[in-house]
């Protein structure tokens, strides 16, 4: 028997639109409980929803992105259950006629291709939160994230493995950070996943699954994954039935719990949200939004290469982040020097962000600075030691580099008349080694060389200074 | 001052022959006498509306405007979000409640200079059509007071028949504001739904509710739609963009207009007096020029069903926010949530409310949705088409309000089958969302007072409303007052 693990997922990722989906509050995440809250979203008695049409723009987005259907009259429908963080006791959602249907998204999974399939995407919104207090005997309730607009992700059970659900995960934010519509933050929870599993006979009809939920990184999903499998294969290799249930994720004792089943499953009893019109989307909006669809990371990464003449590997890099692709394009521009631009920035820059724990996603710096420095190396006006020094100083202090060059003097030295003089101590100070190289040593040639940039004190165009210590050695050879 | 209609008032204010201040204390003074016969006032804030009149009274002395009903005091139903005000809907779990926002229609009127004194007795919730199944009392019809109001907007009806104000504010989700002005004698308008904005009216179910005004006269319930209409971009489904303006009047009064006279309406279940009233009242306006052309009305059996079972579902929703937690009444016996949720809505509700949650809940459930929910959805389509039908024919439909006049308290609260038929000629138009407006016609063999209905396309209110200044301009029954009440 050939038993094989079938999964599906549900992505749940609040959008970073400025206010809330149903009134004008903030959406910002944190601060003081019930600080961004108003009639509407806390519940109060005859409030009423209004929607924000930048989340039907978020989500329409993405619909086009994964290829869906968008479905330009859906409805929004209402899901009633009793919970304290559900400020309505039913939540405005999607059932019937979700905004879009039937897309895909591409992985890569150890060089090979496969599609996972999207069933659905639907608008809605976020609930309030629980904060406990054990020591009061009490929960308090904070109605911030309430209303804070979510798209669900709903994917087909195409999943065989956990690795290829983290890797569509991956490929999900980086779209969905490139689109700019969520923060994509898996522990401030703007990014949640519940996985749908269960485990048949290869070719047989689908096992009895179960979902499991609370995972708040890669890494749990991973695990979560891998602990569903377990308990599953134990059961069912103890000729056990897996019962269909709703599991929690506990990251501390590294397993799940069951939360509920079946048999208790509420009852939504959803119906269409008489409080909203239904939401028509027109040919012309619908084109005016397929416009505004930014580059995405896979065709900059593509066209990098092309254009620019970089490497697959320094694009990879650079498209990890939106913003690191935006510095790489305005500093290949303004440096007329893309490779040397993706050099800096998959080299040097890298090197400090991970040094100084900076984020890539929200990094400024000076890129005309960092062009002007290009220029410097490129056309052999500064050495490339120095020219790592002062990209440090840019990134840590905002130097302006035209001035430290200058304070300190760093500009190569191309003046014959120093560098003469350089050479010249150099070979008297060393004559062993001069004597080494006219017994034919290459490496004396090398420590010479060293020997008079030293005395530049670094400065020295490595070109002249080979010219000149060449002739000289020469001279003095044919003299001897 | 009391012999002054609500536009003759304002007018006599803006005339500087009365000040705010003078109406709105002897009305307060009215109010408190004529209540405690007909409990038609859950609150009243005195000091609230004093300290408003003053305001409007030095913004008239600087010269504004406001409105043609500046100055003139009214009282609105206690389901519509009032700041200064409690907002109770009648019933014990939002006992004492005090809103942080004003409804749209609260934030119009007090921009128009109308000063709010006080809030409306009603069915809890608005469910119910006597006004007795509120938490604080049923409210008492002026004409007879051992009999109903009508409701759910008892009060608001009931007041200005008593005289103890010009006019008030109701909400009509299945005839709310058109079956209580028929008991108690007075007229009001039930308008399109979307012409009035209800961010602010407690929802009992969403798809049906419309907030309407109540008046003695025709004219007055007008002037006071005008100001309360209109676009509000608070509410999604408030979609008639510009308020009203009744200005053009008919040119040929009542001549050219053709008016459907459902003759099945009078067939069974209905009192004589009601139906001697309403066809006396047809007669009446054939005879002021208007063509009355008899018909029978579609899909009667499909009504009120279909009405029952989408209010009670968008009930069962609307009202789970009532849950103990946020605000209102909680339970002092609970401990667990389930039981917070448990016993703060069975101790807060009161019957009729929760009948319609149980209702409710049970036609949206897995496995019932098709067979209730949906199917009451499509009987609800069928009704809507059928009244465009009509409406290619006919520039309104007349009928009976009610099929009975104001009961006995007491008399129908067992039994609601009984109840909910008293709603058979008002609930379509709710389904349909079309306007319609409730005119006193006469009286019956008791002396209670009978009302008459005209319905109208959507959004054709200055044609229902110049239909009743024509007929109210040749009758006299809604100038008639209760005897003995103040």
């Amino acid at each position: 028997m050939s038993l094989e693990m079938i999964i599906g997922i549900e992505v749940h990722a609040e959008l970073n639109t400025k206010s809330k989906i149903f009134c004008t509050c903030s959406t910002a995440f944190g601060g003081e409980a019930n600080s961004k809250v108003c009639p509407v979203c806390s519940g109060q008695p005859g409030s009423l929803p209004k929607l924000n049409e930048a989340v039907v723009e978020c989500a329409v987005k993405l619909g086009l992105v994964l290829g869906c259907t968008i479905n330009r009259n859906c409805k929004f429908d209402r899901k009633n259950y009793f919970y304290p963080d559900l400020p309505k006791a039913y939540q405005i959602s999607q059932l019937y006629f979700p905004i879009c249907t039937d897309g895909k998204l591409e992985i890569d999974i150890n060089g090979s291709k496969k599609s996972i399939g999207i069933r659905e995407i639907h608008i809605e919104e976020d609930a309030g939160k629980l904060i406990h207090a054990p020591s009061e005997n009490g929960t308090y309730i904070d109605y911030n994230r309430a209303g804070v607009p979510l798209l669900e992700i709903v994917t087909n059970p195409d999943f065989r493995s956990a690795q290829e659900v983290v890797a569509f995960i991956e490929r999900l934010r980086e779209t969905m950070l490139y689109l700019e519509i969520c923060d994509c933050k898996m522990q401030e929870g703007s990014l949640r996943a519940d996985v749908n599993l269960s485990i048949r006979e290869q070719g047989n009809e689908l096992g009895t699954r179960t979902e499991t939920k609370n995972m708040n990184s890669l890494r749990a999903i991973s695990r979560a994954i891998e602990y569903e499998r377990e308990r599953q294969l134990e059961i069912i290799n103890g000729n056990g039935k897996v019962v269909q249930q709703t599991r929690r994720w506990d990251e501390d004792k590294s397993k799940s719990f069951p939360m509920r089943s079946k048999e208790n499953a509420q009852d939504y009893r959803y119906f269409p949200e008489p409080d909203l019109q239904p939401l028509e989307i027109s040919e012309e909006r619908l084109n005016e939004i397929r416009k505004n669809i930014p580059e995405l990371a896979q065709e900059k990464r593509g066209r990098y290469m092309s254009e620019y003449g970089i490497s697959s590997h320094a694009a990879g890099i650079i498209c990890a982040s939106k913003n690191m692709a935006g510095l790489f394009e305005e500093l290949a521009q303004k440096s007329k020097e893309p490779v040397e631009a993706a050099n800096l920035i998959t080299g040097e820059l890298m090197r400090l962000i991970n040094n100084f724990n900076a984020d890539m996603d929200t990094l400024t710096i000076d890129v005309d600075k960092l062009a002007f420095l290009i220029y410097l190396v490129v056309n052999g006006k500064i050495n490339r030691g120095v020219y790592k020094d002062i990209v440090g100083e840019v990134f840590t202090n905002n130097v302006d580099p035209e001035k430290y060059i200058a304070e300190k003097g760093l500009l190569v030295v191309s003046d014959d008349d120093a560098i003469i003089a350089a050479v010249n101590e150099a070979l008297s100070k060393n004559s062993a080694a001069v004597g080494d190289f006219a017994a034919g040593k290459e490496k004396a040639f090398t420590f010479l060389m060293g020997q008079a940039m030293k005395s530049l004190g670094g400065k020295g165009d490595p070109v002249s200074v080979k010219r000149v210590l060449l002739k000289v050695l020469n001279e003095k050879n044919s003299c001897e | 001052m009391f012999e002054l209609n609500a536009l003759e008032l304002s007018q006599a204010i803006r005339e500087k022959k009365l000040t705010v201040v003078e109406v709105v204390s002897a009305y307060l003074d009215a109010v408190k006498k004529i209540d405690e016969k007909i409990n038609a006032f859950l609150c009243i804030n005195a000091e609230y509306a004093l300290s408003k009149a003053r305001e409007i009274q030095k913004k008239l002395d600087a010269g504004e405007e406001l409105s043609k009903l500046a100055g003139v005091p009214i009282a609105i139903k206690d389901n519509i979000s009032t700041k200064g005000f409690k907002t109770t809907c009648a019933s014990k779990i939002l006992d004492g409640f005090e809103p942080i926002y004003d409804a749209t229609v609260i934030e119009k009127l007090e921009a128009a200079g109308l000063i709010i004194i006080g809030k409306l007795n009603m069915d809890e919730f608005a469910m119910g059509g006597s006004s007795e199944t509120g938490a604080f009392g049923a409210v008492r019809n002026p004409w007879d007071i051992s009999r109903v109001a009508g409701g759910s907007s008892g009060g608001s009806a009931a007041a200005v028949a008593a005289g103890a104000l010009p006019l008030s504010l109701g909400t009509d989700t299945g005839g709310s504001i058109r079956q209580p002005c028929a008991f108690c004698g007075v007229s009001g308008i039930k308008p399109t739904y979307g012409a009035i904005s209800r961010y602010g009216l407690v929802a009992y179910a969403s798809s049906l509710d419309q907030i309407g005004p109540i008046g003695r006269s025709i004219e007055e319930c007008a002037a006071l739609l005008e100001i309360i209409s209109g676009e509000d971009n608070k509410d999604a489904t408030c979609v008639m963009q510009k308020p009203f303006a009744f200005t053009e009047r008919f040119k040929n009064k009542l001549n050219g207009i053709k008016i459907g006279l459902p003759t099945n309406y009078f067939e069974k279940g209905i009192d004589n007096g009601v139906k001697n009233a309403v066809l006396a009242a047809a007669k009446t306006f054939k005879e002021a020029g208007a063509s009355v052309i008899e018909f029978n009305m579609p899909f009667t059996e499909y009504m009120v069903p279909s009405y029952y079972i989408i209010a009670s579902a968008e009930a069962s929703s609307n009202l789970s926010r009532y849950d103990g937690v946020k605000y209102g009444y909680r339970s002092k016996n609970a401990v667990t949530l389930n039981e917070v949720y448990r016993m703060s809505r069975n101790e807060g509700f009161g019957l009729e409310v929760k009948r319609r949650i149980m209702l409710g809940s049970f036609v949206l459930s897995s496995g019932y949705y098709d067979a209730y929910y949906k199917k009451a959805s499509d009987a609800r389509s069928l009704i809507k088409s059928a009244y465009e039908k009509l409406f290619e024919q006919f520039d309104m439909i007349l009928s009976p309000v009610a099929p009975t006049t104001a009961y006995k308290l007491g008399e129908n609260i067992d039994d609601p089958m009984k109840m909910y038929m008293g709603d058979i000629y008002t609930v379509s138009i709710n389904l349909a969302g079309l306007p319609a407006l409730s005119i006193p016609c006469g009286f019956d063999e008791q002396g209670l007072p009978v009302g008459l209905q005209l319905t109208g396309n959507a959004y054709s209110e200055a044609t229902l409303i110049n239909a009743a200044r024509e007929y109210q301009s040749i009758t006299d029954w809604h100038t008639k007052k209760p005897g003995d009440v103040i």
